[in-house]
């Protein structure tokens, strides 16, 4: 690849807890990235143009929507991808568990943008309404769930966690 | 809808990212990217160079002046504005109004320079800045000027900036004391660019009568407009239906999706009731 | 002996996957040195092609491979997508091709494909081919279309009419002679996009080996897309295996097949190498089928009492620019209007008409939503003429439950009678109407309208045919592992098509759905299969798992019976093994698939080898599910919103095999619903050039815009066609949304004397009907 930087360059962040480095085009996005060149395939993109918050994840703990980042940003950050949410490969997340038990997913492709926007804001507002949480996923599009459900998933995963479990 | 090829560069200070734009062909710089980004994807913007502003330090300060007054770095990003305690202290207007900008993934990344910039008719904050009658200070090859916002918002989609210039800074003056504020805006759906927009300030004189209106609309013209009829009307004894009556000479821009009479009426009805919002707010000077 | 995993709320076998990320769908599939493609699309509603230069991108580097339709076309032995269902109402034959040439006939249509090593490389190159355009009158609308002297969407095509039928029954016309009350309306639905949140995609695998090719596809039908794949690449159906990864959801687009789909799978194999293509979303907008343009010119006739005598009328159907399917959502929306109630003639023409717009076809509710729509706006209408409620002008005329199984003069578009054979509508009703607190209505309203608020009350009913047959395959084998392994045609796409088929195999083979392997979609593991439409899965392919299981089932305790030495009526199957009722003895399933798998030389327990069948349950007839939506709405007099503050919704679809994804199925449905009545709008100008190309313009329903007062009840009518009682239930949320907000809309400024007779209603079209022209 070149040796122009102003073309391609070594990109080094942190992955879900793995520091991973990688020669990148600098015009790929960082959901790309993620999908690409890292295999982190559960990063959706619905879009490609900010609007469905399919492709959200956490840079720095901040939702961002990765198909409006290049992955050259992410240079000296730290993201986190719906892959990174699980405690270990038996247990889920409560918000995961929440999310199965209340049907908050059908086709699931928004999940992933779901799980991560609520995680930032779930670290901020512990105990929120049903009215915050609407507002906190309206820039998350599901075609198949009519929201609902998504919304009382939250509230009782945030129960849950508030419960310290 | 992948972004068209470019040679980027990441600057670590102001100076260089002004002279690479200014020596460099058909550069445009990236701020939070939340609009740039969708028009590189789709290849409405073709940039030969694209200089990153992200890495440039001390671009994203609030500081309070002397005078009450705020200075917000370009680079600040909303959702920060929208959580600091100087920015709700001093300027409640503009904290109302980010709650209306995109969402929050949106607001992580974007900053208040870059929606300065992109100047979208119905967006938020250039709103903020023609109410709170903001200076935007600008640095280029030649060093820094401060323009008032409302010589910045030249025409539709238009800054008053050179190619090579970059926001560096925008100034608001602090809210007066005891004035009543109130940013209110109609879209389909939360989070959407506003068909129409109302930014209204009411400064108290000392026995609580208005000494001073501004009201600012958007989304009805090609940019945030003041509307000196109304602010006129509101002034000593207030005409509320004067002020929401100066509406009706308001001009929008047609589309195919909302129809221009439609923004004109809405802003007329937005209007009288951020009126009675910013009333109640209301003290004494 | 049950496992107690049907009927009841079990843990979707989909969640797990999916909430970790680890789910597979088209996008993810990573095939060794493959390519990516993109598509250059005509910019032009319509035009003439004089001439193409594609050599500027072949020369970019990066790119492998640039077909226009003259270079593809010789190696096809099919250059034309022939996928119209047969009826004897088409005018004209409008098969798409792969790739356009000549001509293009609509914004989007593919006109070349290009292949290079990345996504981005490909669009770059799209830019450096040049098309030399001759632009041409466009047809934007559906009705100019059949007008006398309207310029063709198909450049020498006799006129735009491609359907032209006319459904019905009894006497209309003396029906109207004796009518005491008459009432008529133009009505229309706006066309929307599906925007399944995956776009469509697939990627083509060619094994230069065995001269073979595996399609991963995000599509609803891979049974007719390997078809369509051995005709147009002149194939055997053993060198092409279709396979369906995990779905992002369908809602009708991904049950047709494409030109893309073709053109890629041509280029993998011209190249010898994989390629993926992957709609996106600005793609989605162009070059996904849409649905829902129709203008209905309608009367009704009723007798002084309220009763229908008659219905008649004429609509024209927006068919875009080729038959991506048919005649099928116009037919569906004519035969879903009567559906409900007890019409005693009826007559509606319809006529199809070419446009130079996206090709339309079924979209979730396809075609019935605006059925229900006319039926329903015309109900209202008659009772505001005869001073009567309009609950009760529909509980005058709705299918009584005594009626049932009730025969409506109707066929369905094979030829055979509609028989509604199940259900109590006026209770459906009865029950939504008390949800709603309907009764109580009046008076919220009242004490609004002193306040200077509008409220408003609307009531839709509809009856929806579900389980469109005739079969669907599903195959039931235990493996000599103790696996139990189920294939079937059918195609999830969201639903828990594998959830449902694995409590069902489970139900009646020890109830350890951990221990059911579900293969759904793949041609390789079914030779047969029509795949996911028509509300048709749980009770086609349920009914077939069904089936087959009992047939396994009887067949694991005839072997175990024998390995036991016991009677088969002493047996139980409990989870992964059968046990004799009452002792410790048992042997697992693993014991009983060895057993049968047979040893040389000896006798098979029970004559038979193996433990395994595969069903194809025909049915025919529909199942007809029915629902009653009511919705409160307040309309904002100054801005025009209009805001749902309370949706009852009640519904009867037999029995529900998992009632959590029932109820999701509604609400989901119900959303669309809501997205149709007041959001969506897919524009284009008088040229025919879309207006809305991206989702900040075309707007999708968020969670903000959701109704916080839902509440969605079920009756269960089990139906006789099936053993499980069960009817579709995919589609039904939609159906009756955008008729019953209209109603509450109209309600809501009835002292302005508004009419809602089309959708999606904007603020701007609420304002324009409270203030008229002093709004402008
Ligand atoms: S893919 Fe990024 S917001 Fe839709
Ligand atoms: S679950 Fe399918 S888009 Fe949300």
């Amino acid at each position: 690849m070149s040796e122009d930087r102003s073309l391609a360059r070594r990109v080094n962040c942190v992955v879900n807890g793995t520091a991973q480095a990688a020669e990148v085009s600098v015009r790929r996005t960082l959901a790309d990235y993620l999908r690409q060149d890292l295999g982190l395939t559960g990063t959706h993109l619905g879009c490609e143009h900010g609007v469905c918050g399919a492709c959200t994840v956490l840079v720095d703990g901040r939702a961002v929507r990765s198909c409006l980042m290049l992955a050259v940003q992410a240079e000296g950050c730290a993201v986190t991808t719906v892959e990174g949410i699980a405690p270990d490969v038996v247990t889920l997340h409560p918000l995961q568990t929440a999310f199965a038990k209340h049907h908050a997913l059908q086709c699931g492709f928004c999940t992933p943008g779901m799980l991560t926007t609520l995680l930032e804001f779930l670290e901020e507002v512990p105990a929120p309404t049903a009215e915050e949480i609407r507002i906190v996923i309206s820039g998350n599009l599901c075609r198949c769930t009519g929201y609902e459900p998504i919304v009382a998933a939250t509230l009782e995963a945030a129960a849950v966690m508030r419960g310290g479990a | 809808m992948k972004p068209p090829p470019f040679a980027y560069h990441d600057p670590s200070t102001l100076e260089e990212a002004i002279s690479l734009l200014s020596t460099l062909p058909n550069a445009r710089p990236l701020a939070g990217g939340q609009s740039m980004m969708p028009m590189l994807n789709m290849r409405f913007a073709q940039p030969d160079h694209l200089v990153d502003l992200n890495r440039i330090a001390g671009l994203d300060g609030v500081t309070v002046e002397p005078d009450g007054a705020l200075t917000i770095g370009a680079m600040a990003r909303q959702r920060v504005l929208e959580q600091h305690p100087e920015v709700a202290r001093r300027c409640p207007l503009m904290v109302e109004a980010l709650a209306q900008v995109g969402h929050r993934q949106t607001r992580n990344r974007g900053t208040i320079g870059g929606s300065l910039c992109h100047l979208d008719p119905a967006a938020e904050l250039p709103l903020v800045a023609a109410a709170m009658e903001a200076v935007v200070r600008v640095a280029g090859p030649n060093g820094q000027r401060d323009i008032a916002f409302a010589d910045f918002a030249q025409g539709y989609m238009t800054p008053e900036m050179e190619p090579e210039e970059l926001l560096v800074a925008v100034r608001i003056p602090a809210q007066p004391a005891g004035a009543g504020h109130c940013f209110l805006e109609y879209a389909r759906r939360h989070g959407d660019f506003a068909i129409a927009s109302v930014a209204v300030m009411l400064v108290p004189d000392a026995v609580g009568r208005i000494a001073e209106a501004r009201v600012a609309l958007g989304g009805v013209g090609a940019v945030p407009l003041r509307l000196p009829e109304a602010e006129a009307a509101l002034r000593g004894a207030p005409d509320v239906s004067r002020a929401v009556a100066a509406t009706k000479t308001l001009e929008p821009m047609e589309d195919a999706l909302v129809p221009a009479w439609y923004r004109r009426h809405l802003a007329g009805v937005l209007l009288g009731r951020a009126l009675v919002i910013a009333q109640s707010r209301m003290g004494r000077a | 002996m049950t496992g107690g995993t049907a009927f009841r709320d079990v843990p979707r076998l989909e969640d797990p996957p999916l909430l970790r990320g680890r789910a597979r769908f088209v996008d993810d599939i990573r095939a060794a040195g493959g390519l990516h493609a993109a598509f250059l699309r005509s910019p032009f509603a319509h035009a003439a092609i004089r001439a193409i230069d594609a050599s500027a991108a072949r020369a970019l580097p990066g790119v492998r491979l640039v077909l226009t339709a003259a270079d593809l076309n010789p190696h096809l032995t099919e250059t034309r997508l022939k996928v119209a269902l047969p009826s004897p109402a088409f005018r004209q034959t409008l098969d798409r091709p792969v790739l356009a040439s000549g001509e293009v006939v609509h914004v989007g249509e593919a006109v070349a494909i290009i292949v290079a090593d990345d996504r981005y490389i490909a669009e770059d190159a799209l830019s450096l081919i040049e098309v030399d355009y001759d632009p041409l009158d466009a047809v934007a609308d559906c009705v100019a279309a059949l007008a006398d002297g309207a310029p063709t969407a198909h450049q020498g095509a006799p006129h735009n009419l491609v359907g032209d039928f006319t459904l019905g029954f009894g006497d209309p016309d003396a029906a109207f002679a004796s009518a005491a009350v008459v009432v008529r309306e133009t009505l229309s639905q706006h066309r929307g996009v599906a925007h399944s949140m995956e776009c469509r995609g697939l990627v083509a695998i060619p094994d230069p080996i065995e001269d073979r090719l595996t399609v991963w596809s995000s599509t609803q039908t891979p049974h007719v897309a390997r078809r369509m794949l051995c005709d147009i690449l002149g194939l055997r159906e053993d060198q092409v295996r279709v396979v369906t990864p995990d779905v992002g959801g369908g809602f009708g687009p991904k049950l047709v097949f494409y030109p893309e789909e073709a053109a890629v799978a041509a280029a993998a194999r011209l190249l010898g190498r994989p390629v993926k293509w992957i709609e996106d979303r600005r793609e989605h907008f162009i070059a996904a089928t849409q649905e829902r343009d129709q203008v209905w010119d309608v009367e009704l006739a009723m007798d002084a009492e309220g009763r229908i005598l008659g219905v008649r009328g004429e609509m024209i159907h927006d068919h875009g620019a080729w038959t991506a399917r048919g005649l099928n959502v116009a037919y569906g929306a004519v035969s879903a209007m009567p559906l409900a109630y007890i019409v005693p003639a009826y007559r509606i023409r319809s006529r199809s008409a070419v446009t130079n717009k996206v090709p339309v076809t079924p979209i979730r509710g396809a075609g019935q939503p605006q059925g229900v729509f006319a039926m329903e706006r015309l109900l209202d209408r008659a009772a505001q003429r005869l001073g009567l409620d309009r609950a009760e002008i529909r509980r005058r005329n709705l299918v009584p439950a005594d009626r049932m199984p009730y025969a409506t003069p109707l066929k369905t578009r094979g030829g055979m009678q509609v028989v509604l054979d199940s259900g109590d509508f006026p209770q459906c009703m009865a029950e939504a109407l008390q949800r709603a607190d309907w009764d109580g209505f009046r008076d919220r309203q009242e004490a609004a309208r002193v306040q200077g608020r509008y409220l408003g009350i609307g009531v839709a009913n509809y009856v929806e045919g579900t389980g469109r047959g005739p079969f669907e395959h599903v195959s039931v084998r235990l493996e000599p592992s103790g696996r139990i392994f189920v294939a079937t045609g059918a195609a999830p796409m969201g639903q828990s098509t594998r959830t449902m088929l694995a409590q069902l195999v489970a139900e009646q083979l020890g109830g350890d759905m951990a221990n059911v392997e579900v293969s759904a979609g793949d041609t390789a593991t079914s030779p047969l299969g029509l795949g996911g439409f028509n509300s048709r899965q749980a009770v086609m392919a349920g009914t077939s798992a069904h089936v087959a299981s009992i047939k396994v089932r009887d067949r694991v305790l005839q072997v175990a019976a024998t390995l036991l030495e016991a009677s088969e009526a002493d047996l139980e199957i409990a989870g992964r093994a059968v046990r004799v009722t009452g002792t410790g003895m048992q042997v697992t399933l693993a014991e009983i698939a060895r057993a049968a798998a047979g040893l040389p030389g000896f006798a098979l327990p029970g004559g038979r080898a193996g433990i395994a069948a595969a069903e194809e349950v025909v049915i025919d007839p529909m199942t007809y599910a029915n629902g009653s939506c009511v919705a409160e709405v307040e309309v904002d007099a100054g801005t025009g919103n209009i805001a749902i503050t309370r949706l009852s919704f009640m519904h009867d679809c037999g029995r529900a095999l998992h009632p959590r994804i029932v109820e999701g199925q509604v609400l989901g449905g119900i959303a669309h619903g809501i997205g149709n009545a007041l959001f969506e709008w897919m524009g284009f100008d008088d040229q025919a050039q879309p207006v809305t190309t991206n989702l900040a313009e075309y707007l999708l329903m968020s969670a903000t815009e959701m109704p916080h007062a839902i509440s969605i009840g079920h009756l269960e009518s089990p139906t006789p066609l099936n053993p499980l009682g069960i009817k579709g239930v995919g589609e039904s949320g939609v159906i009756p949304v955008a008729a019953a907000i209209a109603s509450a809309v109209e309600d809501a400024l009835s002292p302005f004397d508004a009419r809602m007779n089309r959708v999606p209603i904007a603020p701007h079209d609420v304002v324009a009907a409270m203030l008229g022209d002093a709004a402008r």
